[in-house]
């Protein structure tokens, strides 16, 4: 063997999440094999949901996000090398190369890229006070010159974008959102929630711009402005974009494995490749909870649960990826909590009174409960889950009705 | 430092040293105790941290929250000193503080 070849039983490729769990998992179902995980980061695995939040917004420490401390992965056997971005994956040599020309065998592949930030391809868009929230170094440049920035525009009314306006507002910093459909959170949430969320981040004093692309940032070295398609111009010294993220499968696709959207796994997260699984938001597979069709779910939720099942299937035991999604934002004092996938209802239902700020929107589909999205309303994320989970029928008055528990209408599914 | 001692399901006991300002999460997690899972890194959001505490101790514990309240109930362990290990701040006042890993839902 090469001095610059190296060999692993398994090799990880991805710190976030699903990366960092597969590699725990496998250590705690007793796995004995090497393991080294790759991160095309410097950092250690940190978790990234606070990076639109209680990171953004200084209220958490770098080290009190690390998934676990540096001293975890030495004392486990899982050597983690970080600034390692994989280049090239060579399915029938069970190898791969990286960014450094650095090359490494592989028993077992588990691919856990996630993906990059989407960026904008307009003038502009490469000036330097143009930022995604992706991840620690993007958040440590924002946070680094937030102090000498007045006014703020977030390109993009998804979770990451409404998350970063909310710290952005309270910091006293006056932000314009921007969103190229006709409502906040339309990829991800029925109307009844895209309104309540509006009217939230307008009464935070937010401006939200529906219907608005960007044509052009305008600025030197510096940003000084957003100029809108019809022409608005929106002075600002700083430019967040959150518009979505591209799988990072490039490797894995030039090797030959299949997928459009991400890397297609089968029920146990194997890709169409021998030896190499995908798992988080790059893994494309059929999920019941969305009717059976291949969809990527990107969340922590299915980062951990794609893991567990890869870990245990290497561990010898049986496993099938059938979890049911949750996902939760936090915004304000407003804590949203979502399970199943809301996507395909033909019904929607409120439940309980959005003015008052604890309510729940229920989404049905055939007369299946499908998904809820609850907030501020904890005990119907808890008890409605049970309805997501059993694909429940349920009288439609009763599930508006607050004051019926949604657990009394499971069993009556 | 302060000592927390944490019993796990596969039955181990450990004795943690526990920095003050932390949550019992936390200094589980940071122990590499992986049995609690903490998915949603402490924000309230799952029930994955699962713990049962001592009952001489339950009563020292700041109170919970309706949230936590509503959390615990989705889990099938849940007992009369159940809590969720990211809404307990450790402090000096609860060194010696028993806790045992909940059973897995």
């Amino acid at each position: 063997m090469a001095d610059n070849e190296d060999n692993f039983d398994v090799v990880i490729v991805g710190g976030g999440h699903g990366g960092a769990q597969v590699a725990i998992s496998l250590r705690q179902q007793g796995y004995e094999g090497s393991i080294a995980l790759l991160t095309d980061e410097p950092d250690l695995p940190y978790e990234r949901p606070p990076l639109s939040k209680e990171y953004l917004a200084d209220e958490k420490s770098f080290e009190r996000i690390l998934i676990r401390p540096e001293l975890f992965w030495a004392d486990r056997g899982i050597e983690v090398r970080t600034n390692s971005e994989v280049v090239r994956v060579e399915p029938l040599r069970k190898r791969l190369t990286t960014a450094s020309g650095q090359i490494i065998s592989y028993g077992q592949l588990i691919w856990a890229a996630g993906g990059r930030a989407r960026t904008l391809s307009c003038p502009g868009a490469d000036l330097r006070a143009v930022h995604t929230v992706r991840s620690r170094q993007n958040v440590d440049e924002i946070k680094s010159t937030l102090s000498r920035v007045s006014r703020i525009v977030v390109v993009g009314g998804g979770y990451i974008g409404l998350e970063a306006a909310a710290v952005f507002s309270k910091l006293g910093k006056p932000v314009t959102v921007l969103e190229a459909q006709e409502r906040v959170l339309a990829r991800v949430a029925g109307e009844p929630l895209s309104r309540f969320f509006e009217s939230e981040h307008r009464a935070h004093g937010v401006d939200i711009k529906l219907n608005s692309t960007v044509d052009a940032i305008l600025g030197d070295q510096d940003v000084q402005a957003v100029r809108l398609s019809d022409g608005e111009i929106i002075p600002c010294e700083m430019v967040i974009v959150g518009i979505g993220i591209i799988p990072s499968v490039a490797p894995l696709v030039a090797a030959g494995a299949t997928g459009s959207n991400g890397v297609d796994v089968d029920a146990h997260c194997r890709t169409s490749l021998a030896n190499i699984y995908a798992i988080g938001d790059c893994a494309a597979h059929r999920n019941w909870f969305a009717g059976g069709r291949q969809i990527r779910l990107e969340s922590v939720q299915n980062a951990a649960d794609q893991a567990a099942v890869v870990a245990q299937i290497m561990s010898g035991k049986e496993a099938t990826y059938e979890a049911v999604p949750w996902f939760w934002s936090n915004q304000y004092d407003l804590k949203l909590q979502t399970v199943g996938l809301s996507n395909g209802h033909d019904q929607v239902i409120i439940r309980g009174e959005p003015a008052e700020r604890s309510f729940s929107i229920i989404y049905l589909r055939e007369t299946r409960v499908i998904a809820l999205d609850c907030v501020n309303a904890t005990r119907d994320y808890v008890q409605g889950r049970k309805l997501v989970e059993a694909g429940a029928r349920a009288d439609p008055a009763a599930l508006s009705d607050p004051n019926i528990p949604l657990k009394s209408l499971v069993e009556l599914a | 430092m302060p000592s927390l001692i944490v019993s796990t399901r596969s039955g181990n006991t450990y004795e943690l040293e526990a920095e003050e300002g932390r949550s019992v999460m936390e200094i589980i997690r940071d122990a590499g105790i992986d049995e609690l899972l903490a998915i949603c890194g402490g924000c309230l959001s799952c029930a994955t941290c699962h713990v049962l505490v001592e009952p001489e101790f339950v009563d020292q514990l700041p109170e919970m929250s309706s949230d936590e309240d509503e959390l615990l109930d989705s889990s099938s362990h849940r007992q009369e000193n159940s809590r969720l290990s990211c809404q307990v701040t450790f402090t000096s006042a609860l060194a010696g503080l028993r806790v045992a890993i909940a059973p897995e839902d």
